[in-house]
């Protein structure tokens, strides 16, 4: 018995070796390009970051023409720990993908290891820092530009519920330059066009915690007296939250109109769609010039990979007209958010640029009156400039900005 | 409002889901059995109610079916251990990691096919309202924090109390007790105690049912798919039933305390903000630690109560099958 069953084993396992090795070795005319994707939930998830960037690696393959079921390959549920990281990779290089893509920050050491490694597969990393020449590089969003929109749209609500608070709940503050930036830039759209308006900021201390983001947002609205409610997290509580209270709301990430219909103004949403087709397609067709034709990949608005979504009812009148004149000023290259130039926006949606140095909240010179020094806090608190001038702007805006725009304050 | 009544307010309306685990758990121990299961129970309890209440619109039908569905979860543990004598620990953590899987699996199915109750739950089922009690909620800061509460806080206290009155005063409760301290003896004086324990089994676990069932609708019954509604809630209410040492009106109490610390990860910037002189230390307390300190507290609770050479009511027989053949 003992030796039929080890007979069969045998058998299995040569079988999935040549199932296995089937999958490998094919030629590039794209019936056979596989993509590896390491997500850190479940491939399964209905809502969330994870789903998100499955959402849009699936969407992307589809209008490339790609059989999502056969040419995805999927490794998930891998926390931010080397180890399995290279486990994953392994696995997926194995299986024959060409182009490994990993959606959280913490595999980037990992991935820079295994880009050493694997010379002959480009890897694609979400929201990290490091990168090569030949075949690693990194992408991320400029989110920053929907949420000034997003702030624009809030603005004008709160000049007509005349409620200068302006609530936020965000997972972490200045500790991060992704969350930092985008209330800063929510902060500079809702002073657009209501000067006086203060943004109050309550933190998670947590990427993700559905029962604190709805009691700070019933905080922000009951004891600071907010009158509208964006937020920097997963979940819709943050706007369920704005709903049952009667106050209106900002979602993030997807369009939270459904959770909150009567409150939901618009949210900043990414169409991860648009770097994923962009990066398949040239890993596919022209493996080596990813790194010049996609490269480290910052989207916004222009590409968009960006955006809000469609403004709800509850938006006071001419919000529209507004926003689409902002982001055509965007789109254009024309003005971006973080510069020496201001938009100052008149109850009749006339624009105005002013020009001067931006001032964090504690009074002191963040960005200079000329544009060309930016200034971030070190450990120990002071103040100083980055180096390179006005080519700093977007490192600061990804990486090292730390400071609250005058108006923000943290409760 | 006044910001310190808010706050008042604010710890009783999110933490009392603690009573109904913790009363639960009293009435489930004292019959003699250790449920681990209640973070389970709970949310079986919690998607059960949303779901039919919603396909009802009646809050009472989503209470009695989250107690009902809980109360099948408290049957599983009544048949395996009573039935089967199977291990009580072994058993309550089952029913943890399956109601969890449940939760999530039923969540996502439902979510999966658009067919989730979206928008709202709470306006659907509308009772959580809150109902001020008449002259009572008049009384300056007390009022508002404690006689202007959703509907769920007062149905908990009344639990805990009939709970309370149960167990000390009626034959039924007396027997029970005895079932939890020596079941062999109540064995020979007549005591059917596989049928008593049957029932309190179920019917603890339907009370922590209820409580699941006021989280979801706390998080206005939306369900994300990452995190479940329970979040953790039921392993403190096995600690606070220690904390109260057996008895529901102290679990009242514990309740209390354990959600100020549990408040105060929310609101101790705002209490340093609005009120500097006085609270002005909570903003000098790195936020984590303000996290962490609800289970911190659990700790200590655990320790000192377990260091403590005061006799505590823990029933005797706790954890232990009983199995007539070997008394």
């Amino acid at each position: 018995m003992k030796k039929v069953l080890s007979l069969v084993l045998a058998l299995a396992m040569v079988l999935s070796f040549a199932v296995g090795f089937a999958g490998c070795g094919g030629n590039e005319d794209g019936d056979d390009f596989l993509v590896g994707a390491i997500y850190i939930n479940g491939k399964n998830d209905t809502a969330g970051y994870t789903f998100a960037h499955h959402n849009g690696i699936t969407k992307a393959m589809e209008q490339l023409g790609m059989d999502v079921s056969k040419q995805l390959k999927i490794v998930d549920n891998v926390p931010e720990d080397d180890a399995q990281v290279t486990n994953a990779i392994n696995t997926l290089a194995a299986q024959g993908c060409k182009l490994i893509i990993g959606i959280s920050f913490g595999y980037l050491t990992a991935m820079e290891a295994a880009a050493e490694k694997y010379p002959d597969i480009i890897f694609s990393h979400a929201t990290g820092y490091l990168s090569n020449d030949t075949n690693f590089n990194n992408y991320f969003g400029r989110i920053y530009q929907a949420r000034y929109l997003a702030g624009i749209a809030a603005g004008k609500k709160s000049l007509a519920v005349n409620n200068n608070n302006v609530g936020y709940v965000a997972a972490y503050g200045t500790e991060y330059a992704e969350t930092c930036s985008g209330i800063n830039a929510f902060a500079l759209g809702v002073q657009a066009v209501n000067p006086n308006a203060k943004v109050y900021v309550s933190k998670l201390n947590a990427w993700a915690n559905e029962i604190m983001e709805r009691q700070l947002a019933e905080k922000l609205i009951t004891d600071y007296g907010c009158g509208v409610i964006a937020q920097h997290c997963d979940s819709a509580l943050p706007q369920i939250a704005a709903q049952d209270k009667n106050v209106f709301g900002c979602g993030y990430n997807s369009d939270m109109t459904s959770q909150a219909p009567k409150s939901h103004l618009t949210a900043p949403i990414w169409n991860w769609d648009v770097y994923y087709k962009l990066a398949i397609e040239t890993a596919m067709n022209t493996p080596d010039e990813f790194m010049t034709k996609v490269g480290i990949y910052y989207g916004g608005l222009k590409e968009g990979f960006v955006d809000i979504s469609p403004l709800t009812e509850n938006c006071e009148e001419g919000t529209q007209a507004i926003i689409d004149a902002v982001k055509k000023m965007m789109v254009d290259g024309e003005w971006d958010v973080f510069t020496n130039v201001k938009l100052s926006i008149a109850a009749d949606g006339t624009i105005t640029k002013v020009e001067g140095a931006m001032t964090d909240n504690k009074g002191a010179e963040v960005i200079s009156a000329d544009g060309n020094t930016y200034s971030v806090y070190d450990k120990a608190g002071n103040l100083g400039p980055v180096e390179g001038g006005k080519a700093a702007q977007d490192g600061v805006i990804k990486g090292s900005m730390n400071w609250y725009v005058a108006g923000v304050e943290e409760k | 409002m006044n910001v310190f009544v808010n706050f008042l307010f604010v710890i009783v309306k999110n933490n009392i889901a603690l009573l109904y685990g913790t009363v639960g758990e009293i009435v489930t121990e004292k019959s003699g059995s250790l449920n681990l299961g209640v973070e389970g129970t709970m949310a079986i309890g919690a998607i059960g109610g949303v779901l039919i209440g919603c396909k009802s619109g009646s809050l009472l039908v989503g209470i009695l079916a989250s107690f009902f569905f809980a109360a099948l979860c408290g049957l599983f543990f009544a048949f395996m251990t009573v039935t089967l004598q199977a291990n009580q620990n072994v058993t309550g953590l089952t029913i943890t990691t399956f109601g969890l899987g449940m939760y999530y699996f039923i969540g996502n199915a439902f979510k999966n096919a658009g067919k989730w109750p979206t928008n709202n739950v709470v306006d659907s089922l509308n009772g959580m309202k809150p109902i001020e009690i008449p002259l009572l909620s008049k009384i300056p800061v007390i009022g508002k924090a404690f006689f202007s509460q959703n509907i769920f806080v007062y149905l908990g206290i009344i639990i805990a109390v009939v709970i309370w009155w149960y167990l000390k005063y009626t034959k039924p409760g007396l027997r029970i007790r005895a079932i939890g301290e020596n079941p062999a003896s109540a064995d020979a004086v007549g005591v059917n105690i596989t049928l008593y324990k049957y029932v309190h089994l179920m019917l603890g676990s339907g009370i922590m049912g209820i409580g699941g069932l006021l989280m979801a609708l706390t998080l206005s019954g939306s369900f994300e798919g990452s995190k479940c509604w329970i979040d953790g809630f039921g392993w403190i209410s096995i600690a606070l039933v220690i904390f109260a040492n057996w008895n529901t009106l102290l679990a009242i109490i514990g309740t209390l305390v354990f959600g100020l610390f549990n408040t105060l990860k929310v609101y101790g910037s705002t209490l340093a903000d609005f009120y500097p002189k006085v609270f002005g230390w909570l903003n000098k307390i790195p936020p984590q630690f303000m996290q962490a300190l609800p289970f911190i507290i659990t700790a200590v609770v655990l320790v000192v109560s377990s260091i403590s050479k005061r006799k505590t009511d823990e029933p005797a027989a706790i954890g232990r099958n009983y199995y007539r053949e070997e008394r």
